[in-house]
């Protein structure tokens, strides 16, 4: 980076100072190119933004006329008993999904970067279901759930899945980390493929000299070089399960109940269609607080273990 | 919680390998001399002997991704009454009107275009302007206001969707944008996040004199980014592009939330506001969520290759 860049500021460094016409039509030449982007930004992403906080602190329904009413959504949000029960279920769900993703996808990587034959059409294969839409896969999966997978268990005399999971308060967010992994999977795979692909190949040469095993190179050089791909994927895979929106929709729509409605979509859902948009849009800001946390958290301690190992 | 998961993930992913224990390991007789180090590098089918018993594996696995896809096609050839059971089963007799039905019952034809328009518009939009934004900002890092415009764009990646669902629904209403046109100016401004993180990254590494050269003739800075430096950012166009254009395509929520007027409705949102509508006709669902699918597979199959790299070349940069 600071070989790339020095040689950079030297140029303009001296170009300032002789402020030539030319320098200067260049540069409010840039200015023009990122001006555009930037108002749009603003106005399409900041401003929301911005105006989210500052309803956060209202008794907005929404529409018509509201008032400030300070703190009193954040604190109620404490006490509500659907608002903690779809954090806890958003947070278990994305974890456990999370960690069965990137096991999946580095152990199928590391299979597929392996000897095996038909790489590319299996490195095909694996990435398809990045290509569908969750929401119309889920359909799909919601009636393997309803009805195939509770027949096949009826005739296999399974007790437990004879009925569908998708209407078992205690089970039915398994089908949702289920849809979540076979989907998702898919990108992480090739993302730790890429990581694989900068492992220099002399590396394993020395190993194998020096007598180490499949999992001593696994563990010894493959892991530690690729690292930083598995920080990235983790980071990626977290922040994404935890704003979990589509899977949900399609399979369960949050029940039975709201046992498995994830904070996305009690926002969505609370803010649109409940009449609370104050109220969720103070969720929503907590939420983001939460991500932005978690994301933080999750790249300290991995990027801790990239240098350690 | 991260904790524990290193953990977790050793001992599964120890567990391809370990079946081709028996056998030598990778690359295992190389002696280490330059030649034999080249030939190795990406082609070891060629000099090793491949492991079937993995290779099997993977293959086996590989029909896990196959199975909701068979599901699906035979369950949209079926008549509702062959609907029993695990429903793996082949249809005994063929219904193709199904297709026919949903295309009708969904207006498929409006839909599609729509689905298409937008993601068309989108790739093209985001291609065109985020890459010249990229641009300005990676050959301007040395100063404040676009080094804050860098970090302004990628904080943004840590900025959940839920925060301004609420308030850009209401917003887009107001301004007449909650249509096709909306949503192609909201997936271009908010791709900017990462693709601008991605376009820098592989601007940096494109040596600086091409542009003075093009300077001294006399170029313009418009010149030079159109007729210099887009070409070269070819690749990383393609990268950016195959991701757009997937999010583009089977993105959800947002249209849910933007769009008002059903015929503006994208393919995944018309499958939702169509639920309903096929209530218990299953094979007349099933052949709308395959059509929904199938035009992006279609590309998918055929632009497969180019897809994994871009993909691949993303990840690296």
């Amino acid at each position: 980076m600071s070989t790339e860049t020095r040689p950079v500021d030297r140029v303009t460094d001296d170009a300032p100072p002789r402020r030539t016409v030319a320098a200067r039509g260049a540069g409010r030449t840039f200015v023009w190119m990122v001006l555009p982007a930037f108002v749009l930004f603003f106005v399409f992403h900041t401003a929301p933004v911005l105006q989210g906080v500052f309803f956060s602190f209202t008794d907005s329904p929404g529409y018509g006329e509201w008032a400030s009413v300070g703190f009193s959504n954040y604190a109620a949000l404490l006490g509500d008993e659907r608002v903690r029960h779809a954090y806890l279920f958003t947070a278990q769900f994305a974890i456990v999904a999370t960690i069965l993703t990137n096991v999946i996808a580095l152990a199928v990587a590391v299979a597929l970067n392996g000897r095996i034959r038909f790489k590319t059409a299996l490195r095909g294969i694996y990435f398809i279901p990045n290509v569908l839409a969750i929401l119309v896969i889920g359909y799909v999966f919601q009636y393997l759930f309803t009805f195939s997978i509770p027949a096949m268990a009826q005739a296999l005399g399974v007790e437990r899945l004879s009925t569908s999971i998708l209407a078992d308060e205690s089970l039915a967010w398994v089908a949702i980390v289920v849809l979540a992994v076979w989907q998702g999977t898919a990108f992480s795979i090739i993302l730790y493929l890429a990581g694989l692909q900068t492992v220099p190949p002399e590396l394993y040469e020395a190993a194998s000299l020096d007598g180490a095993s499949s999992w001593q190179r696994f563990t010894r050089i493959t892991f530690p070089m690729i690292a930083s791909f598995f920080t990235i994927n983790m980071v990626l895979s977290l922040k994404g399960y935890l704003q979990v929106f589509d899977h949900i929709w399609a399979l369960t729509a949050g029940g039975p109940g709201t046992a498995t409605e994830s904070v996305a979509l009690l926002i969505y859902r609370g803010g649109f269609q409940g009449g609370e948009y104050g109220y969720q849009l103070a969720n929503a800001v907590v939420f983001m607080i939460v991500i932005i946390a978690f994301a933080l958290f999750q790249l300290r301690v991995l990027q801790r273990r990239e240098v350690s190992a | 919680m991260s904790a524990p998961a290193p953990r977790t993930v050793e001992p599964s992913v120890a567990a391809p390998p370990r079946p081709g224990g028996g056998l030598p390991p990778d690359r295992p007789d190389v002696p280490g001399t330059s030649s034999r180090r080249r030939a190795g590098r990406r082609s070891p089918n060629h000099e090793e002997r491949p492991n079937w018993w993995l290779t099997g594996l993977m293959v086996f696995l590989a029909l896990s991704v196959f199975v909701p896809l068979y599901f699906a096609v035979v369950t949209a050839l079926k008549t509702p009454d062959q609907l029993t059971g695990a429903g793996f089963d082949l249809p005994t007799t063929v219904r193709w009107e199904n297709f026919a039905d949903a295309w009708r019952l969904t207006d498929f034809p409006r839909s599609a275009m729509n689905s298409a328009v937008i993601t068309v518009g989108t790739v093209v939009l985001t291609l065109l302007t985020n890459s010249m934004v990229a641009y300005a900002i990676a050959r301007n890092m040395h100063r404040r206001a676009f080094k804050g415009l860098f970090y302004y764009f990628i904080s943004a990646l840590f900025v959940p969707f839920p925060i301004l669902m609420l308030p850009v629904a209401k917003q887009t209403a107001l301004m007449g944008l909650d249509n096709q046109v909306g949503l192609i100016i909201l997936y271009t401004v908010y791709g900017l996040s990462f693709n601008v993180f991605v376009f820098v990254a592989y601007i940096n590494s494109i040596p600086r004199e091409l542009e003075e050269a093009a300077t001294m003739d006399g170029a313009s800075t418009w010149t030079t980014f159109w007729k210099v430096i887009f070409p070269l950012l070819a690749p990383m166009n393609a990268t950016v592009g195959i991701l757009t254009c997937l999010w583009a395509w089977n993105d959800f929520l947002l249209p849910l939330v933007i769009v008002s007027d059903p015929r503006a409705a994208t393919l995944p949102l018309q499958q939702y506001v169509f639920q309903g509508q096929f209530s218990t006709n299953y094979p007349v669902a099933f052949a709308s969520y395959l059509m929904a699918m199938i035009p992006l597979l279609l590309v998918y199959v055929i632009a497969q290759r180019w897809v994994i790299s871009g993909v691949t070349r993303g990840a690296i940069k």
